[in-house]
């Protein structure tokens, strides 16, 4: 187990190493998972002390934002005096987001592969 | 009584308080949220945070102190966007067969987040500051701030905005799906990363193992889009 710990922590030293090193416009993180994607794809199949390692970790994905969810509210007050027009559009814009992705997605799957139907049960 | 102050001032100088604190607040939060069937609105995030911002403002504890405990936590953020390769890579077959329909919908989804985003505070007289600091808001926190000083904006008052669109789309994301009649988990899970980032991802990822896939992969790519899109399409505008 410890030693997939160690490969996803040398994957995201390598990612953030990388990113600083190149200037890339993603997060060190972001790409320490595309080479732990490289790694899996090049092996072949998930191990199964990767995956419990990997199931711990997103398993409690959304503990992890709790820190960053309080600094949040205890700065509240940089909204300022653009308070409302800014609630109002992340509220607006972020129904909106979810609706164009969603439906140019469906509406292009059926079209790039009107027989399939896998992924689709409700 | 000088003693238990002296237990009080022992304990809030470690960072075992606080790590317990957030721990605590995060079971309790998502016990709650169990026993309401994971209904999106008691978002265990939003709970949680609510509750140990009170608890702080109560005993007058600053945001410092408590990240000295909770930065434990906090760090286990980047290894488990690194772990996310794991479901992606399990889903692959699938993300390749729709390809063309992924790489479209991001481009438009990027580019309605910004937009709208932009068009709304701008009509309700948001200053430019915190028009440029809102544009990125759907990206992964330290990607948007780096393309809202890049652009002349305030990175603080992104990270804020972003952590609460995440919140929104964690919350209201799937009645919004729903409403629309979306029930094609990979078009649910790749609407919720590109909207709502890392937050939205970890609850589609609680809901479905295929749409936690294609969050993830939603939340870097449009990591990606966002960093490369919006500097040219601010020059166009403005």
């Amino acid at each position: 187990m410890l030693e997939y710990v160690t490969l996803i922590l040398a994957c995201q030293l390598v990612g953030e190493v990388a990113v600083n090193a190149i200037g890339l416009p993603v997060p060190g993180p972001v790409l320490g998972m595309v080479l732990l994607f490289i790694f899996l794809s090049i092996r072949g199949s998930v191990p199964d002390e990767l995956s419990k390692v990997s199931s711990a970790l997103l398993g409690n994905l959304s503990l992890m934002f709790v820190p960053a969810g309080v600094g949040v509210m205890v700065h509240f007050e940089l909204l300022g005096t653009d308070a409302i027009p800014l609630s109002a559009a992340v509220i607006g814009s972020t129904v909106l987001t979810i609706a164009v992705t969603a439906l140019t997605m469906t509406i292009l799957k059926k079209r790039f592969n009107p027989t399939d139907n896998e992924g689709s049960q409700p | 009584m000088t003693e238990l102050r002296d237990i009080w001032v022992y304990l809030s100088a470690s960072p075992l308080l606080h790590l317990t604190l957030t721990l605590a607040a995060f079971v309790t939060a998502s016990a709650l949220y169990r026993r309401l069937k994971m209904n999106p609105l008691f978002n265990p995030v939003l709970l949680s945070v609510i509750a140990i911002v009170l608890l702080l403002s109560l005993t007058q504890t600053s945001y410092q102190t408590y990240f000295e405990g909770a930065q434990f936590v906090h760090f286990l953020l980047g290894p488990a966007t690194v772990a996310l390769a794991v479901p992606l890579y399990r889903q692959f077959q699938q993300v390749k067969k729709s390809a063309a329909a992924v790489l479209i919908s991001l481009i438009c989804g990027s580019i309605a987040s910004a937009l709208s985003a932009v068009l709304i505070a701008w009509a309700l007289g948001a200053s430019e500051a915190s028009l440029i600091s809102l544009a990125p808001k759907s990206v992964t926190a330290p990607v948007a701030m780096g393309i809202s000083a890049q652009l002349g904006g305030l990175p603080s008052l992104t990270a804020v905005i972003v952590i609460l669109t995440g919140i929104f789309g964690a919350m209201f994301g799937p009645f919004i799906l729903n409403a629309l009649g979306i029930n094609d988990w990979t078009a649910r899970g790749f609407a919720m990363g590109t909207a709502s980032h890392g937050i939205g991802t970890a609850r589609a990822i609680q809901v479905n193992e295929v749409a936690g896939a294609f969050s993830g992969l939603a939340m870097g790519l449009n990591a990606l889009a966002t960093a490369i899109l919006l500097p040219v399409m601010w020059k166009l505008l403005f």
